[in-house]
């Protein structure tokens, strides 16, 4: 049982995600609404984690700090206010949408966009399309069908 | 001595690569047989050079070598063989060779299987793997020499990372690179297209197979990390966003989309521009994860100037191929002879949407990973961090209209087909599903809709594939063995990795919606219960492994009246110093156990172990997804039209066609 306890005082730092018992708050509602806040913020030591999943101290201190808040009754966007107005925008894991950040946010459905238009273009472009030809008839198509065999 | 032998290896092998990349190339312009012959030897030779060169080292590494300071400063004696020989490739120089070695094995399989190429295809493609190899052999020796010597030699080693020595992690890297540098050859092919101003059908056909090369060991190798990730992290997260994650995710996504697009130019000619374009991206993308991941520019802009000789080199070589090959389409690309036309209801318009879909979808991953370093470049003071939240936002709405399409494409014909024959084969699955969704919603209640709609999603797709075959094999007079037996290989492939996404789908929609947790302290003899299990504490001790120590806890769990024990283990490494989670998992068919210990806590009750409960639905599928589609990979590469050869105009060589470079 003694080397036990020491090999327990030499694993003193978990590698082990996150939230600890001693940490929750007493009612699970608020605790729950907790979890959800953390999940957004970024551990602002860590490379792209979550305070909910890092077991960096300053990870845990931020934890405390939104339970401390929302145990005071504050509301989920007073809380993110609040780390933000310490932190700055670096610490949501979602950005917010401004001029700044207006790239990220529409740019796929910019590639979507633009790239469905390039290949329209290309398609239009072409001096037949064969659209203009009448589709098929039931019958030619049945006949088609058994003439092929299948589908493929 | 062996270190010195490596080391020449390796020089040889950048000199041969030297007169690869340059003689074949020279033989494509002149039509020298005997140059483009050339090309064939020195790619085998280059593979055996290299694979003397990573011999040496991986012997040194077993010998355990510490005059060596790469196997110094990441192998030590109390580590297990295997993981010292895996150390080979556990760190940026041996990497590094490992990277040429795939390489050169790749371009020697050119040389190997490559005879029905047009021969001055293949040389050219020959040189300009062989111009990659010398930008990489040369980075190799000049920047990271794997094989430089340490005096004084130290009597043991600094350990490799413990978090690395997994089996999982053992094979992980390898297949990454199996893919990434295996979308070197279809670059090649590409550049090599643009070069001789002709992408034919023939073309697209030799270059499938090497685009499922590189395709399917980066799909195993991305659900091998996924899972590495999910039991050794110690808390069950099967996908990050991470930087290093998303570098292998990029490729992946473009590789899926040029796996498509061949298929358009091998049966019908068109998007002949698009398939190369989406080649060069392809290996762009490797490039950037391979590369830019490992120089740290990833955690910031200033990481990447604590070892800029390495940052440049690389910036260099991506600008430089990706540059080349990019300017090189501009020039050449209207040149490109447009293939058949096809209607906007058709094979090909739904191939398309595939492809504009999965380039939005790479658009999320890249903007997701690099728009934070761009902003700290730019306007430092205002940082801003991209995470989970982001991706589940943008890229959702993006992947579930590509999903949808995945099931409706095979139906449609090629060339033109009409809305209403389409609407008409959509009917029995659209029944089905809907009919699946409505119990679903019924069985969950309103507020799990969206998990209903991700499950109903991942049967669509399911039952997509599983038609494909039906309608194969039903033809026109009912149920035909002769249609079972003349399936090709490639329509199984189709089925295997269109399934494969469905099981995927279902297992992401049920962990994100049902998966419980509970996070208490507990002593031996306490039970806690989260979701459907139920969890009793029964003990925990000290136990010592090989080069580690460990707490080990054990555990009953108990789920639908039926028992088993389940062990969670933490890990100290007594030379480095780390520690790791090793989490007990009961595995079953619906979901997994998930049991992983912390650190010593006092609660109300007195002091006792943190232990996490997870019950993780479906889980398993996300995996057996993805090996699915890995397996459909493997379908399709046994298609026996890729052995035939392709059908290519009988036409003399013309090089006088061919411009000067």
């Amino acid at each position: 049982m003694k080397r036990l306890a020491m090999l327990l005082a030499l694993l003193a730092a978990s590698p082990v995600a996150a939230v600890m018992p001693d940490e929750m708050l007493p009612d699970a509602a608020q605790e729950s609404r907790a979890r959800a806040i953390s999940k957004d913020l970024r551990c602002v030591v860590c490379q792209n984690q979550s305070i909910d999943d890092s077991d960096a101290p300053l990870a845990r201190d931020l934890r405390v700090l939104v339970r401390e808040q929302i145990a005071a009754g504050k509301s989920d966007a007073e809380v993110r206010d609040y780390v933000v107005a310490r932190y700055g925008n670096f610490v949501l894991l979602k950005p917010p949408v401004e001029g700044d950040t207006l790239l990220l946010w529409l740019g796929p459905f910019a590639v979507l966009l633009l790239g469905g238009i390039g290949i329209a273009f290309w398609q239009r472009r072409r001096p037949t399309s064969t659209q203009d030809a009448a589709p098929l008839s039931a019958a030619e198509r049945a006949e088609l069908d058994r003439l092929a065999g299948s589908d493929n | 001595m062996l270190a010195e032998i490596g080391h020449f290896a390796l020089i040889l092998t950048l000199l041969v690569a030297i007169a690869q990349s340059v003689l074949p190339m020279l033989g494509a312009i002149r039509g020298d047989a005997a140059l483009m012959a050339f090309g064939r030897s020195a790619a085998s030779l280059q593979a055996l050079l290299i694979a003397i060169s990573f011999g040496s080292l991986m012997t040194l590494f077993g010998q355990a070598d510490f005059s060596v300071k790469l196997v110094a400063n990441h192998s030590a004696l109390s580590q297990p063989l295997p993981y010292r020989l895996a150390a080979t490739w556990g760190n940026h120089e041996g990497s590094m060779l490992l990277w040429v070695l795939v390489l050169s094995v790749y371009g020697a399989g050119i040389a190997k299987f490559g005879d029905n190429l047009r021969a001055t295809l293949q040389a050219r493609i020959l040189s300009i793997q062989a111009m990659i190899s010398v930008a990489f052999l040369a980075f190799a020796l000049f920047t990271s020499n794997p094989f430089e010597r340490l005096f004084p030699v130290p009597l043991d080693g600094a350990e490799l990372n413990p978090l690395l020595q997994d089996p999982g992690l053992v094979f992980h890297p390898p297949l990454l690179y199996l893919g990434y540098v295996g979308f070197s050859v279809t670059f090649s092919f590409a550049v090599a297209a643009l070069l001789e101003g002709r992408a034919d059908p023939a073309w697209a056909r030799w270059m499938r197979p090497w685009v499922l090369a590189a395709w399917i060991p980066l799909t195993i190798g991305i659900t091998l990390g996924s899972f590495w990730a999910y039991y050794e992290l110690g808390w069950g997260g099967w996908w990050f966003w991470d930087p290093v994650e998303n570098a292998s995710f990029m490729p992946w996504l473009i590789g899926t989309a040029l796996l498509h697009s061949a298929i358009v130019t091998e049966k019908r000619g068109s998007l002949a521009g698009w398939t190369i374009l989406l080649a060069i991206m392809a290996f762009s993308l490797s490039l950037i994860g391979t590369f830019l991941v490992r120089s740290g520019i990833l955690t910031s802009v200033h990481a990447f100037a604590v070892d800029p000789e390495r940052g440049v080199f690389i910036l260099a070589m991506i600008i430089g191929a990706t540059g080349t090959a990019l300017a090189m389409f501009a020039a050449r690309a209207p040149m490109l002879k447009s293939g058949a036309l096809f209607g906007s209801v058709s094979r090909e318009s739904g191939l398309t949407m595939n492809n504009l879909l999965l380039m939005a979808l790479t658009a999320v991953v890249f903007l997701g990973t690099f728009y934070p370093v761009i902003m700290e470049a730019v306007s430092p003071a205002n940082k801003i961090s991209v995470g989970p939240p982001y991706y589940n936002l943008v890229f959702v709405p993006l992947a579930t209209p590509l999903l949808l399409l995945v099931t409706i494409g095979p139906m449609l014909a090629w060339k033109r087909d009409d809305l209403a024959t389409l609407g008409r084969k959509l009917l029995v699955p659209t029944a089905i599903v809907a009919a699946l969704l409505a119990a679903l919603v019924l069985a969950f209640g309103w507020q799990q809709v969206v998990a209903a709609l991700g499950l109903a999603l991942g049967a669509w797709l399911v039952l997509g594939a599983v038609l494909v075959l039906v309608r194969r094999w039903w033809g026109a007079g009912g149920f035909s063995l002769r249609l079972v037996r003349t399936t090709p290989a490639a329509t199984i492939g189709l089925v295997l990795a269109h399934a494969g996404l469905g099981f995927t789908t279902a297992g992401i929609a049920s962990m994100t919606s049902f998966a419980a947790e509970k996070i208490l302290v507990m002593r031996p003899g306490e039970t806690a219960v989260a979701g459907p299990v139920s969890v009793k504490m029964l003990g925990a001790e000290e136990v010592d492994g090989a080069n580690y120590r460990a707490l080990r806890a054990r555990f009953t769990v108990a789920q639908n009246g039926r028992e088993g024990l389940l062990i969670s283990e933490r890990r100290l490494y007594t030379v480095s110093g780390n520690q790791t989670t090793e989490a007990g998992i009961g595995v079953s068919l619906l979901g997994n156990q998930y049991v992983a210990i912390g650190d010593v806590q006092q609660d109300a009750r007195g002091q006792g172990l943190v232990v996490r409960i997870y019950w993780h639905p479906l889980v398993g599928w996300i995996w057996f997804g993805g090996l699915l589609m890995a397996m459909g990979g493997c379908a399709s590469l046994a298609d026996r039209r890729f052995r035939i050869g392709a059908p290519q105009l009988r036409s003399p060589l013309a090089p006088t066609l061919v411009p000067a470079e």
